[in-house]
């Protein structure tokens, strides 16, 4: 089991043909994901790496039986490229695009209220389910099949707590990023609700940073809901209030997104929270040994 | 990306929304022009910078005459303002505002923002206007009033309306407010604005509704469609190697350390400055490459970096995932050359093809020196520093 995506999950990429497009479609089908076609308006007809392209989504959809795709078109034209997607009744779409104006963005979210269509980013690295389907930018071999989800707002951030703790033995069961910018498609708190039901998901790792207060949502729910352990890590401890820091999103504004004011409520609400990025891997374990799922969390040696 | 509050109120007034009569100077002499032009009694001289809390640092005065304006200006014009907004270093005035002067009846907040729990734009107002809206909303948050738009069809005029009456704006003067408003919206939705704060809007004697400040912000990811914002901008405000890094779509944000970063993604980026300061160290900078960083990138980050004359050491924090390590250490190794590196240099790599990177490090011949893990690195550079 795992969550979102799975062997089963058949992908369209929209903006196959581009560079972007192209280079993750190549490597995503090399590590076992099933990509069953590509949207190129104008390039229907045509094959690209043996994956058949189609002009609009839902003659995509239509032919191939696509149940996910993934965003790779530029920030200009991806907020249209999400809703044809949506309109075309796909169930999940993985919007990589970074940069995407956030005026565009709130009318994708108000587009898609009422849909059945569940979207994650933008501005993220996609979704891992390890040795079952890849979909996103993340470097396929640093994740090992095993029980503890992971979901975070920054992408490199998310591949050192997995190489953290695939180095350590401990597998994970889905790895979501959910993005930088400060209007996306799903927060933490969709994440972790399917996580928490997920039976082969055992513990959470949740990562977060400077901005909004997504977090402390998440905290109140956590404490609220949650039965299995998580820890938390954030990021942006020591940025500077009123800059921008690279995401959209992560921005302290009018006193409010500190980390301290985030730490402050995960850990008021159970949450354990690892000190420094070098020790994501460390809190996971040591909170796995207090609640005493260790020893069925450590999948590789 | 910031405007100076001059542009700021043109733009708004050509949504309709009431601002001051006023004229940009950049010298003495065009301020003393601009408020004879004016030929109002009382004129206003603000100071234009990209900062709030102007008027208690001293850059907003209130003259009576030519004489007076004359005076101002020159104590204004070249003086470096330290508000709560520029940091200690304070921020020089290159350009005044002059503008006409108005009977204040009443001061009120109004503002827009893009609301992350609602994933909608909000307005925003209070009776309590002229003080930071922070305070309002920390010591009496019944003071704000909300109004959630949907963006099918934009900020209604009944939405306006309760803004207005909920803020205790005289009856005979909720009509000119609801104008204000809606022009207001309209002008933050065109234009791709990320915040657009009036602080504050007053009601005058002679009965007018008028923003007597104007922030506006934009959000950058649009700036692509918004090209009379684009020219607005001001490059003396902003820092030159964030200028500089912008040009190579390199993101990089100046601090007041010694330790000068390099990372790839912004999350690790932020991270990076966080466990040097764990290890009491303090980070020169933030800068991420970004994903598809090449070998001139890499080159051109370093340049940035070492253009910061106060940085005693680099420490690079990369974790290759599509970004392939050698890549990353054969623009080390070249960056390293071209400038001829007499700072410490601490690398860590992690990712893909991180052996064959670790190897080019070592095959260089150069002073670099390698580190494990983030922590090591991290340790390391701090140490080195303080050698």
């Amino acid at each position: 089991m795992s969550i979102l995506i799975n062997k089963d999950t058949k992908l369209i990429v929209q903006g196959i043909t581009g560079a972007t497009g192209l280079f993750h479609t190549k490597q995503a089908v090399e590590y076992g994901t099933n990509v069953v076609g590509g949207v190129t308006p104008g390039k229907g007809g045509t094959e690209v790496e043996g994956i058949p392209v189609f002009d609009t989504v839902s003659d995509a959809v239509e032919k191939t039986g696509a149940n996910a795709s993934v965003v790779y078109v530029p920030p200009a034209f991806a907020a249209d490229a999400i809703m044809e997607a949506a309109d075309a009744g796909v169930e999940l779409v993985i919007t990589i695009t970074e940069g995407i104006p956030v005026t565009d963005m709130i009318k994708v979210k108000r587009y898609l209220e009422g849909k059945e269509t569940r979207l994650i980013g933008p501005n993220c690295p996609g979704v891992i389910t390890p040795d079952e389907c890849k979909i996103g930018i993340m470097p396929g071999y640093i994740h090992k099949k095993g029980h503890v989800g992971v979901v975070s707002r920054s992408g490199t951030l998310t591949y050192e707590a997995v190489h953290q703790l695939s180095t350590e033995g401990i597998g994970q069961s889905t790895a979501v990023g959910i993005g930088g910018d400060p209007v996306n498609g799903t927060d933490f708190i969709d994440v972790l609700k399917q996580f928490n039901e997920d039976e082969d998901t055992y513990a959470v790792i949740m990562i977060g940073e400077i901005g909004g207060t997504a977090e402390e949502e998440a905290a109140e729910w956590i404490k609220a809901n949650m039965t299995k352990p998580v820890v938390g890590f954030i990021g942006g401890q020591t940025a500077p209030p009123g800059k921008r820091m690279g995401h959209a999103g992560a921005i302290i504004s009018g006193g409010k997104g500190t980390a301290a004011e985030k730490i402050k409520t995960l850990e008021a609400c159970g949450v354990k929270v690892a000190q420094t990025p070098a020790v994501m891997g460390e809190t996971l374990i040591s909170s796995l040994k207090d609640n005493g799922i260790y020893e069925k969390c450590v999948t590789h040696k | 990306m910031n405007i100076h509050e001059y542009q700021g109120k043109e733009v708004l007034r050509k949504y309709g929304v009431a601002v001051p009569n006023g004229k940009v100077a950049y010298t003495v002499e065009e301020a003393v022009e601009a408020a004879k032009t004016l030929g109002t009694d009382v004129t206003v001289v603000k100071a234009q910078i990209h900062a709030g809390g102007r008027g208690k640092a001293g850059g907003v005065k209130v003259a009576k005459n030519l004489d007076d304006v004359r005076t101002y200006a020159e104590e204004i014009l070249g003086k470096t303002l330290v508000t709560h907004q520029t940091g200690p270093e304070g921020k020089e005035v290159k350009r005044l505002l002059v503008e006409e002067g108005c009977d204040i009846k009443s001061e009120y907040y109004v503002g827009l923002v893009v609301d992350r729990d609602t994933s909608r734009i909000v307005m925003m107002a209070s009776e309590e206007g002229g003080t930071e809206i922070e305070e309002v909303a920390e010591k009496t948050p019944e003071k704000i009033f909300k109004e959630v738009v949907d963006p099918v069809v934009g900020l209604m005029p009944y939405q306006a309306r309760r803004l207005a009456f909920n803020i205790n704006i005289p009856k005979e003067l909720v009509r000119d407010a609801v104008k204000f408003m809606m022009g207001l919206y309209k002008a933050f939705e065109e234009k791709d604005c990320s915040i657009a704060e009036i602080n504050p809007l007053v009601t005058t004697g002679d009965g007018k509704v008028m923003a007597l400040d104007a922030k506006l912000n934009f959000d950058s990811n649009a700036l692509y469609r918004q090209k009379d914002i684009v020219e607005l901008r001001d490059l003396e405000e902003e820092d030159e190697k964030e200028i500089e890094a912008s040009k190579h779509d390199l993101s990089y944000i100046a601090l007041d350390g010694n330790i000068g970063c390099m990372v790839n993604g912004a999350g690790l980026a932020m991270a990076t400055m966080d466990i040097i300061k764990h290890y009491s160290g303090d980070p020169a900078n933030f800068l991420d490459v970004g994903g598809g960083a090449t070998k001139e990138k890499v080159t051109e980050a370093f340049k940035i970096i070492l253009s910061d004359k106060s940085v005693k050491g680099i420490y690079v924090n990369i974790f290759g995932g599509i970004m392939k390590c050698d890549i990353i250490a054969e623009g080390v190794v070249a960056a390293t050359k071209e400038m001829g590196l007499e700072l410490p240099l601490v690398v860590r790599l992690e990712g893909t093809n991180v052996d064959l990177g670790k190897k080019i490090l070592e095959e260089s011949g150069l002073n670099i020196t390698a580190a494990d893990s983030m922590a090591d690195g991290a340790e390391k550079i701090v140490s080195l520093v303080k050698e």
